[in-house]
């Protein structure tokens, strides 16, 4: 039999009717995530059509993007000051109500962001396909699945008929060997990444990170990786389900259990792509050559290690348009430049490993004059870890603001924004112009370097720190 | 959906590579229920001043874009967010087509359930479209072919079902219920 990619395997699984040259592949949905931003267009299409949803106990709803994070909007002390986030709240709790779809809504412990909550409930399971209306469904790739974003017409196909009409995408595989250096983080990883092929270069592809370095990774250090394919131009990453894949998920709510659990090991581990599977595209990644690595243009491919140079393309006009717009020379060090807000959080690294490293930087120091910075759980679970570990209270004592869970800072659409013109160190994933607010100049980087940028008031080597 | 054909327009031209879904349309703006009106807001943050007035040097404002349904854009068009509200935006302000040498997988999936086209042509066609902005092109989806004013044309490929859906106006659900006996044996046979 011929040597089969992990991606070929899930495919091939959920093929309901193959590709021809017609027609794309009716691919089945095994997990249907949705929020309150793009969900409710396809509620409506349902609800004028006269559809309902195929399968609610695949549909899982949680509030997380248009969802304020602060404690007395969140537990309805006051209204949600965004009044239009607050119709898109109330929009989506009508809307699970009437088609019957479970949602965490504001005040459930099991809140938080869709790509946080769905792994810590064991929902998210290697070999399934999953989909979201959101760009960073890729996440969920660190289990073993074939997860992607969608639109919200294919959110209406998935209540409707629990399938989606695809073609087949091709597959790339990104080797990466070398142990990562101390204070080299996951995030740093990615982003290298991200630089070498560029943020078009995973167009048209599925990438599945593999090598040592890779199966060194903690199952959240996996996801950070997996969440940021979709800024390389893929619409998906996969690592290969292991050991500390079983471990992360054995005993979780929505896990397997007894039996089933002992059937389902099983057929995962038959999951990993075979000795000699043939991938369309590839590249080697030196892990051990890293450094920490922080943004200075508009796109996350425009990255360099903490301590080089801005590079000098003066001759590039985008490269010069994104350094205009972010203040910024060629040649300059990043060292040293200015920060007013720093932002710990979201899908990419809002996870309680994330929270533990800022942790780590800020117990027994304090924010410098004139930073905000805003450290917010991608969970309410990872809230209640945080608080339990103690880190919270670290945080605290820093000086940090410490909110209720959700996307935040990461895109602005909910009361969390940077001010025109201010710099943010951010450990989210996009630091696409206005982002995180408009004229907001974005630097992204791992919860170290957030950290210590914050600690320092300026773009900071955290290494030092550790 | 309206069947699309033919287009004949005059271009407008964004050289900019790496447009994203959030230049195309602000997340602040995503807090809507529905999909009509985000036309007003589409390049919000390239558009308008921080007052709200149109900012003159930005292409959407000049009298020379106005009528245009075609927009030529720099390499990587659509890039980010998964956001149905950027074709959304697109089509409510005017646009039926958008033309580069790469458009991101998921705009352009999300672009055809929403009549507009995203065309991926050559860099040496797409390099004489920026030099000539207002050009006057056709675009024939049935032959899948891009037409300039100097006579010359070039292909360009479309997933072949959609195409088949956006020339006579179908809806892409029609055919996934065509499905469900299918649909349903594959639950029964997994037992999911």
């Amino acid at each position: 039999m011929t040597a089969r990619t992990m991606f070929e395997k899930v495919w091939t699984a959920h093929e309901v009717v193959p590709e021809t040259s017609d027609t794309p592949a009716v691919l089945y949905i095994d997990l249907h995530l949705i929020h309150e931003v793009t969900s409710p267009q396809a509620f409506a299409m349902l609800g004028a059509s006269g559809l309902t949803v195929r399968r609610p106990d695949r549909t899982l709803a949680t509030l997380d993007h248009s969802t304020p994070t602060t404690s007395d909007q969140i537990f309805g002390k006051v209204p949600i000051r965004v009044d239009a986030a607050a119709k898109q709240v109330e929009k989506l709790e009508k809307n699970a109500a009437a088609f019957g779809v479970e949602l965490f809504g504001m005040r459930d412990a099991r809140r938080g962001i869709v790509h946080v909550i769905s792994p810590e409930l064991g929902a998210t399971q290697p070999g399934m396909t999953i989909v979201c209306g959101d760009s960073h469904t890729s996440t969920h790739g660190a289990f073993g699945a074939l997860a992607f974003g969608i639109g919200s017409t294919e959110v209406g196909h998935v209540f409707a008929t629990q399938c989606l009409l695809q073609r087949k995408p091709k597959t790339f595989a990104v080797n990466v060997e070398g142990r990562l250096a101390p204070g080299v983080t996951a995030k740093d990883l990615i982003l290298a990444i991200i630089g070498r092929i560029g943020v078009s270069g995973g167009t048209g592809y599925v990438l599945e990170y593999r090598g040592a370095t890779i199966e060194a990774l903690s199952m959240e250090e996996r996801m950070t990786i997996c969440n940021m394919s979709i800024e390389a131009g893929a619409r998906a990453g996969m690592i290969a389900p292991d050991d500390t894949t079983f471990a992360y998920l054995a005993g979780r709510p929505r896990a397997p259990k007894d039996s089933a659990w002992d059937t389902a090991v099983a057929s995962w581990r038959a999951l990993a792509s075979d000795p000699g599977a043939l991938f369309d595209a590839s590249v080697d990644i030196d892990a051990s050559a890293l450094e920490p690595m922080i943004t200075y243009g508009t796109n996350p491919g425009m990255v360099v290690a903490i301590n080089a140079a801005i590079p000098n393309k003066a001759d590039d006009p985008v490269d010069k348009k994104a350094l205009d717009y972010m203040g910024f020379h060629g040649g300059e060090s990043m060292l040293g430049k200015p920060v007013d807000v720093v932002f710990i959080g979201s899908c990419t690294n809002g996870r309680l490993e994330d929270l533990q490293a800022a942790a780590r930087i800020l117990r027994g120091r304090t924010v410098a004059k004139g930073v905000h910075l805003l450290i917010v759980p991608g969970s309410q679970q990872v809230k209640r870890e945080a608080e339990a570990a103690g880190l919270a209270d670290i945080f605290k004592a820093a000086g940090a603001d410490w909110r209720e869970s959700g996307c935040s800072m990461c895109l602005g659409m909910n009361g969390d924004t940077v001010g025109a013109g201010q710099y943010a160190v951010s450990t989210s994933n996009r630091n696409f112009e206005g982002r995180q607010g408009v004229g907001a100049r974005t630097l992204l980087a791992s919860p170290y370097t957030a950290a210590a940028s914050a600690v320092f008031g300026k773009i900071s080597d955290p290494r030092p720190l550790l | 959906m309206e069947p699309i054909t033919q287009l004949h327009s005059t271009t407008v031209v964004m050289p900019s590579t790496n447009i994203d879904t959030d230049q195309i349309i602000p997340a602040r703006f995503l807090t809507v229920t529905t999909k009509l009106g985000l036309g007003k807001s589409l390049f919000a943050d390239w558009r308008y001043a921080s007052d709200g007035r149109p900012n003159p040097d930005f292409v959407l404002n000049q009298p020379a874009a106005a009528d245009s349904h075609i927009l030529v854009a720099g390499h990587n068009f659509g890039c980010g967010s998964s956001r149905e509200h950027a074709p959304w935006a697109l089509v409510d302000y005017g646009f039926r087509a958008v033309v580069s040498t790469a458009i991101a997988d998921i705009f352009a999936s999300n672009a055809l359930k929403n009549g507009l086209l995203p065309i991926v042509i050559d860099a040496a066609t797409h390099g004489w479209l920026l030099e000539h902005p207002g050009a006057l092109v056709t675009v024939d989806l049935a032959a899948r072919r891009l037409s300039l004013p100097t006579g010359a044309s070039v292909s360009f490929p479309i997933e072949a079902f959609a195409r088949h859906c956006l020339l006579n106006g179908l809806d892409e659900l029609g055919y996934l219920h065509s499905k469900l006996d299918a649909i349903a044996a594959y639950e029964s046979a997994r037992a999911v």
